[in-house]
């Protein structure tokens, strides 16, 4: 896919809820090339921040994409997630050692910071108690095109702790 | 054919019980103590009997066989790492004479490939190793047939891990329970070492890897981790998702992998208990599947006759 074409994303936005808000976060994205697909706008909910969020669709090229994001953060809109989601890579790991004992919420924090991937869920099964060796189901959202990098910032984290990392097979990897 | 089966275990008994089916002929069988020669041909019946009863096949010395009037040498000795010797030096022995070499044993073909292709190059004898990888699967002739348009493969390679690891998922068992089970059963050995930490299949595929390749890849250049001591809850964690652990040997873009993989339950490569699988892409033809039996004397000497068929005749 080239760089000049266009794709859906979905953005997720947080509003104050005041007259004017929703047009105020839908300018910025027509002023920059974007194609409004959809608007979501969940008033019966509200954010932890007391807030109203709205999920928008739209079709834009990744280079407009960055500017409508940008453009909107200048605005004040306060954007909760911006990406290509339909476009993002799961991947499913399991990793196996001391994973209470070697500090799991560290393991998983140094990953997102620089592996480029967010963990979606976790599910740990610690049979023989946290002291002894234990297993964990990570499910990892990585944005296109940085599996490859997310699953090698894992294998660097786990070396270093000693864990063993269950890959999964993907698709013509090595 | 007239054939010299070097190495008396499960596979070299079963190609002598065989080779009369295919029409060929065994001239010659060696154990690692004596061996039986008749250039007449030996009688499979008598000499496998002798073997069962006594230990040996013959009043020969081993090194006898290696110089029989055969046309084909078939090496079906234990595989050993490093220098692959025996097995090396009886495949040398055959082609220096410009006899055809047809391998059961992995060694000079994981260790010493490139050796291989050029004592191969300088003899107009043939060397065919169908049975190093996978057994009864026809991989290597698969590979072959479709002439370099195979980018990469990747499969379950050792019967072993693979029915260990089916054991443990199927019926929530520890590893240790598991591996004693399998050792009861006769599908792991009394020493597991080669077939849990992943050797027997990185050999496979540092093979498969020379002939994609056409280089000279040997163990130290694949990257191994095996299954040993992996805890039941692993196996249950990718079950709660519809996944399972396969122990999955790859060849792709030069690099050689084995190691504990995650594999949806319904994928082709979830094969069960000590089936095998390869698992073969291609430029025009997308994926292939073969799977079979890996181990077995009978299975893999189906594979060794079959290369026996494969050569052409000595002028």
């Amino acid at each position: 896919m080239s760089e000049t074409d266009a794709r859906s994303y979905t953005v997720r936005l947080e509003l104050v809820d005041e007259p004017g808000e929703l047009l105020r976060a839908l300018e910025p994205i027509a002023d920059n090339g974007g194609n409004l697909l959809s608007i979501f706008h969940e008033r019966g909910n509200l954010t932890p921040r007391g807030r109203i969020p709205v999920e928008v669709d739209l079709e834009a090229t990744p280079g407009k994409f960055d500017d409508i994001v940008e453009a909107l953060r200048e605005a004040g809109v306060n954007v909760i997630q911006a990406g290509a989601e339909r476009y993002s890579e799961e991947l499913t790991v399991v990793i196996v050692g001391h994973l209470v004992e070697t500090d799991l919420s560290d393991t998983l924090q140094r990953f997102q910071e620089c592996g480029g991937a967010s963990v979606a869920d976790l599910s740990l099964s610690a049979p023989a108690g946290t002291g002894d060796v234990s297993s964990a189901r990570l499910r990892l959202v990585a944005s296109e095109g940085r599996s490859e990098r997310a699953l090698s910032t894992l294998r660097g984290v786990a070396a270093e702790k000693d864990l063993r990392v269950i890959e999964p097979l993907t698709e013509g990897s090595a | 054919m007239r054939l010299a089966v070097v190495g008396a275990g499960a596979v070299g008994a079963s190609v002598v019980e065989l080779a009369g089916e295919y029409d060929h002929e065994i001239v010659a069988l060696a154990d690692s103590s004596s061996a039986a020669v008749d250039d007449s041909g030996l009688d499979a019946a008598s000499v496998l009997d002798r073997k069962r009863d006594s230990g040996r096949v013959g009043d020969a010395d081993p090194a006898d066989a290696l110089e029989a009037d055969y046309d084909v040498l078939v090496e079906a000795t234990p595989t050993t790492l490093g220098d692959a010797e025996p097995g090396f030096s009886h495949l040398r022995r055959a082609l220096e004479r410009d006899r055809h070499v047809v391998l059961a044993n992995k060694g000079p073909v994981a260790e010493r490939y490139g050796e291989v292709r050029s004592l191969e190059a300088d003899s107009r004898g043939s060397v065919l190793f169908e049975a190093t990888v996978g057994g009864a699967i026809p991989v290597l002739s698969t590979i072959d047939d479709l002439n370099g348009q195979v980018t990469a493969a990747r499969g379950i390679l050792n019967g072993t891990a693979n029915f260990i690891l089916s054991r443990m998922a199927a019926e929530g068992l520890g590893y240790e329970h598991v591996l004693a089970e399998a050792q009861d059963l006769g599908v792991a050995e009394a020493d597991p070492t080669f077939d849990v930490e992943g050797t027997d299949a990185a050999l496979k595929c540092v093979i498969l890897a020379n002939v994609l390749y056409d280089d000279s890849y040997a163990l130290e250049d694949a990257d191994v981790e095996g299954i040993a001591d992996l805890p039941g809850s692993a196996l249950e964690l990718a079950a709660e998702d519809g996944r399972t652990v396969r122990l999955i040997g790859e060849v792709a873009d030069g690099a050689v992998r084995v190691g504990p993989r995650l594999v949806p339950e319904t994928d082709p490569l979830s094969v069960s208990g000590t089936q095998n699988i390869v698992q073969l892409e291609t430029s025009h033809a997308g994926r292939l599947n073969i799977s079979g039996r890996g181990a077995g004397g009978p299975e893999t000497a189906s594979a060794v006759l079959a290369d026996v068929g494969r050569l052409p005749p000595l002028e």
